[in-house]
């Protein structure tokens, strides 16, 4: 039993959920405001945006995950990021992680925030502006609380999804421990050396883990629409 | 601002198949009316003036405030309007009080006053803490209205705000517009289809019709224009705001002065200088050639014929102005042409029209 509590399980867990936030927080941050254009805009190119968001939806994570690594590597743009501080690539690194996530978790995020901002229409924002709020005080005061639920389906899901990649992690993260070993190829890894009790372990935790997400976020959504009846 | 100054509006733009093309003045103060069949232009006219849209080509002046020219656009968040839309938009997210303190910027308590006032004044109070989806409709809108009063306005904009709620829904709203318009002293622009509520609130009036205005003066003007179509309506009527000179208690009728003569209605207590808006239909009104003595009807009184104009093959309206000199309050008078004819009436003539009912509103100026 004391390899339930030994770093070697550990490490996997804390690396995945560590990416998952830091993923889900710049997605959040970055994604609101396409979100917000691509609901309220009205250029023809619009469209063409939301299918390159969407693409990692529908591309195999491996096609996904060989792109990434060449423009990670040392003679992609990945590799002169790196340069900045002396490195020669990004694939293979922590960092090298998050970019990928941010790219195969964007449709997950971004998709409910921008059907949410559509769903609230001209009108509460009109309504708003001839109560003399700014467009600024327009979206915090109504188009971002109106939207709760979106944001809150768009955080879980990109939390979940960046935590349960495996093909794109594989591809341009490869199996370093305490930098790119996260949970999912910690399982993978177990299961290829015939670890099965570890194995077992952390599968049974996803597991777990996925029912809570979607459990809590049924009640969470039950109860924002509840009160506003 | 001093109330000479005027509103002025001119807008030109094509919307789809609406080609917008409108120039009008309006005073600065009561209820500017803006009338005509779905799809004239109406909404599209306020939201113009609101800012929500902005016309290709136009110029909206209210008073000495500029808000739109050639050159120049003032966003709609900084321009001091309230607008009240067919449906109520509440925010569903916040509560009534939330929604009512929507657009008031300082809390402090002059502004605290001013929203125990509105809310009094649309009988909202009990509300407060709701969540807007449980208002009725008749609710949802008095809510709306106090919302818009409440971010102190300088032109309240009102674009059918009965046109959505059932015939219950709109008899419990109208006496809070009614008293919200003697209680107001900033103009009102108030777009609507159906003149019965124009009769009951408007004091001036913009006609629309595929995007043009047709006709734009007071109300009472226009209701008697013998060039226009308001006269032929079925339920033609006059509206007029009148002043309570004695009141009967015992058989509860007041007594109004007008213009080149008085009126009696039957009402609930009123207070000599009471004002009130009084309506009278073209259908009520009768014509004879002597002054009665004896009859049912409460008003008989001195009227000159001004115009005739023929509706319908067997019916005349006729134009009037009160009074023997025929300079007083104008009125309609729907009758068959066969009465025109066998009475031998005339243009000038001076005959005894008989009211048979007076409608008596709250609103006055």
């Amino acid at each position: 039993m004391n390899q339930v509590f030994s770093s070697e399980l550990w490490r996997p867990i804390e690396l995945s959920i560590a990416l998952a936030f830091i993923t889900t927080a710049l997605l959040l941050f970055f994604g609101t405001p396409l979100a917000w254009w691509l609901a309220r805009s009205n250029v023809w190119w619009k469209e063409a945006v939301a299918t390159l968001v969407a693409m990692p939806l529908v591309l195999p994570p491996t096609v996904l995950g060989f792109y990434l690594l060449i423009a990670l590597g040392p003679n992609g743009p990945g590799g002169s990021i790196a340069g900045l501080w002396g490195g020669r690539t990004l694939a293979f690194s922590f960092p090298g992680l998050v970019i990928g996530s941010l790219l195969y978790s964007m449709p997950f995020v971004v998709q409910p925030i921008r059907n949410a901002f559509e769903a609230i229409g001209d009108r509460p924002l009109e309504v708003a502006a001839t109560l003399r709020a700014t467009p600024w005080q327009s979206f915090w005061r109504v188009a971002a609380p109106s939207a709760r639920s979106g944001f809150l389906t768009g955080a879980i899901l990109g939390f979940a999804h960046t935590l349960g990649e495996f093909g794109v992690v594989l591809m341009i993260g490869g199996n370093i421990p305490d930098q790119t070993r996260v949970l999912s190829i910690a399982i993978f890894d177990y299961v290829e050396t015939s670890q099965w009790a570890l194995a077992h372990m952390l599968a049974a935790g996803m597991v777990v883990f996925a029912f809570i997400v979607i459990f809590t976020m049924m009640i969470i959504e039950k109860n924002v629409s509840g009160a506003r009846e | 601002m001093t109330a000479s100054e005027n509103i002025r509006i001119m807008f030109r733009d094509t919307l789809g198949l609406l080609s917008l093309d409108v120039a009008f003045e309006a005073p600065m103060k009561g209820v500017t009316a803006i009338f005509g069949p779905s799809g004239s232009g109406k909404t599209t006219l306020l939201r113009c003036i609101a800012g929500l849209h902005r016309a290709r080509w136009g110029r909206c002046e209210i008073g000495s405030d500029i808000w739109q020219t050639d050159n120049y656009f003032r966003p709609v968040y900084e321009r001091r309007i309230g607008y009240v839309f067919q449906e109520a938009s509440l925010f569903s997210h916040l509560s009534v009080k939330k929604n009512l303190l929507f657009g008031v910027k300082e809390k402090n308590e002059d502004r605290m006053r001013s929203f125990s006032e509105v809310v009094s004044l649309l009988g909202v109070a009990n509300l407060l803490d709701r969540m807007p989806g449980k208002l009725s409709g008749g609710e949802r809108q008095r809510v709306a209205i106090g919302r818009a009063l409440l971010s102190d306005p300088g032109l309240l904009l009102m674009d059918e705000p009965l046109s959505a709620l059932d015939t219950a829904s709109k008899e419990d709203i109208m006496p809070y517009l009614e008293r919200l318009q003697t209680s107001l002293d900033i103009p009102i622009f108030y777009v609507s289809h159906d003149m019965n509520e124009v009769d009951q609130i408007a004091d001036h009036l913009v006609l629309i019709e595929s995007g043009h205005v047709t006709a734009c003066g007071s109300l009472s003007h226009l209701q008697c224009d013998p060039s226009l179509m308001l006269a032929s309506r079925p339920h033609a009527a006059v509206s007029l705001n009148a002043e309570v000179v004695s009141y009967d208690p015992e058989f509860k009728i007041a007594r109004f002065a007008i213009n080149g003569g008085f009126l009696n209605a039957p009402s609930q207590r009123l207070e000599i200088g009471d004002r009130r808006r009084l309506k009278i239909y073209a259908a009520d009104v009768s014509l004879s050639r002597e002054a009665a003595s004896a009859s049912t009807i409460e008003n008989h009184i001195p009227v000159r014929i001004t115009a005739i104009r023929e509706i319908e093959p067997a019916q005349v309206i006729v134009f009037m102005a009160v009074g023997h000199e025929g300079s007083g309050q104008r009125l309609l008078a729907r009758i068959t042409k066969k009465s025109w004819v066998t009475l031998g009436l005339d243009i000038a003539q001076l005959l005894y029209a008989q009211i048979k009912a007076v409608a008596l509103f709250q609103r006055s100026d």
